[in-house]
């Protein structure tokens, strides 16, 4: 039992979330790019996982406010550094959550 | 279970050797999109959606932090315009995310490259991406990835409207597994220093562009404001000065 109406919304959302994802990746593929947008690309990664990781790390999104010695800093500053000393991406996924874990239990 | 398919799989030859590491490529990403998707189906349950319309939405969206806001939206009762300019908007970061990957992805397949566009997210992006840049990876590897995250979000969401309450969704820490793996993953974008202050810049400028404007445009202005400053600053530092070794 899905509603006409209800149809409707979710295709245009797909709609309007798949072409974002799509037209970079047929348009810019087929066409030699400028150096300047690939080493301007180059450096999307970093700055797009950062731009995502720290609001989530030191903002209260309810709040809207900085919050700096949140468990999820702190906890971030321990992974951060397991990352760059082992580059294991499967160990700093489960040090992470092991170490949130502890954390949401006794520092809650 | 899952070793036993992914054994059934190897011995099908060299054909399909690009499964086993794509579905292993994919394992953090579902684990973090257990208690996404699991809290995603109570809510939109508890919004009056039936299962088949929550695993359509899964099916046609596949964008998580859009679908809680859509839910949210349809129970207040907002109009079809607004729930999908608001759709629009918050996916837009997207649109950045497969310009960096379409450098990787020069001359492949095009309808390949459809059903791949279709599963770029956040996470498949930061794996993927981190992927690419090692030899081994290609194209079909990265749509074995995007496929068994898609499928996990799926199934998940669904679980999530039939009981996901009483599924102890939040133990040991899984709720960070996201954060975590978006940590290892940006340690493995720095690739010099110049890197290291572009994500520096991306960040702070994000947290207050996150407090100053509503939703998630924060993302794209501050990465590529953040970009171009790493463009400048690698013009005048001189190419010379930065690491050419991987990560």
């Amino acid at each position: 039992m899905v509603s006409k109406e209800y149809l409707v919304v979710i295709l245009g959302m797909g709609l309007v979330t798949f072409l974002p994802r799509w037209l970079p990746l047929i348009y810019l593929t087929k066409r030699s790019l400028p150096s300047w947008l690939v080493e301007w690309l180059d450096f999307i990664p970093a700055a797009i996982l950062s731009a995502i990781l720290l609001p989530a790390l030191v903002t209260d999104s309810a709040t809207r406010s900085i919050e700096l010695w949140r468990p999820e800093f702190i906890v971030a500053i321990a992974t951060f550094l397991f990352a760059i000393l082992t580059k294991s991406l499967g160990g700093t996924v489960i040090v992470g959550m092991v170490l949130f874990g502890l954390a949401e239990k006794f520092l809650l | 279970m899952k070793s036993s398919k992914l054994v059934k799989y190897a011995t099908h030859g060299e054909r399909k050797a690009f499964v086993s590491p794509g579905m292993a490529a994919a394992w953090p990403i579902c684990l973090g999109y257990l208690p996404i998707g699991l809290a995603f189906g109570v809510l939109a349950q508890k919004a009056g959606l039936s299962l088949l319309e929550i695993g359509l939405m899964s099916v046609l969206v596949f964008a998580g932090s859009a679908q809680f806001i859509a839910v949210s939206m349809l129970a207040a009762g907002a109009s079809f315009f607004s729930i999908v300019a608001t759709t629009f908007v918050v996916n837009l970061r997207h649109f950045l995310m497969s310009s960096a990957l379409a450098v990787f992805l020069k001359n492949t397949d095009r309808k390949k490259l459809s059903f791949f566009a279709y599963g770029v997210t956040d996470e498949s992006f930061a794996v993927n991406l981190s992927k690419f840049r090692d030899s081994r990876w290609d194209l079909n590897s990265a749509l074995v990835t995007n496929y068994t995250a898609n499928f996990t979000w799926i199934i998940t969401t669904v679980l999530g409207g039939i009981g996901g309450q009483f599924i102890p969704a939040h133990a040991f820490g899984i709720d960070y597994a996201l954060i975590a793996m978006f940590i290892c993953l940006l340690v493995f974008q720095i690739r010099g220093i110049i890197y290291v202050i572009t994500a520096i810049i991306a960040g702070i400028f994000a947290v207050f562009l996150s407090i100053l404007i509503p939703g998630n445009s924060y993302i794209v202005i501050a990465s590529m404001i953040a970009a171009a400053i790493g463009v400048v600053l690698k013009k005048t530092v001189g190419s010379g000065k930065e690491r050419s070794d991987g990560v």
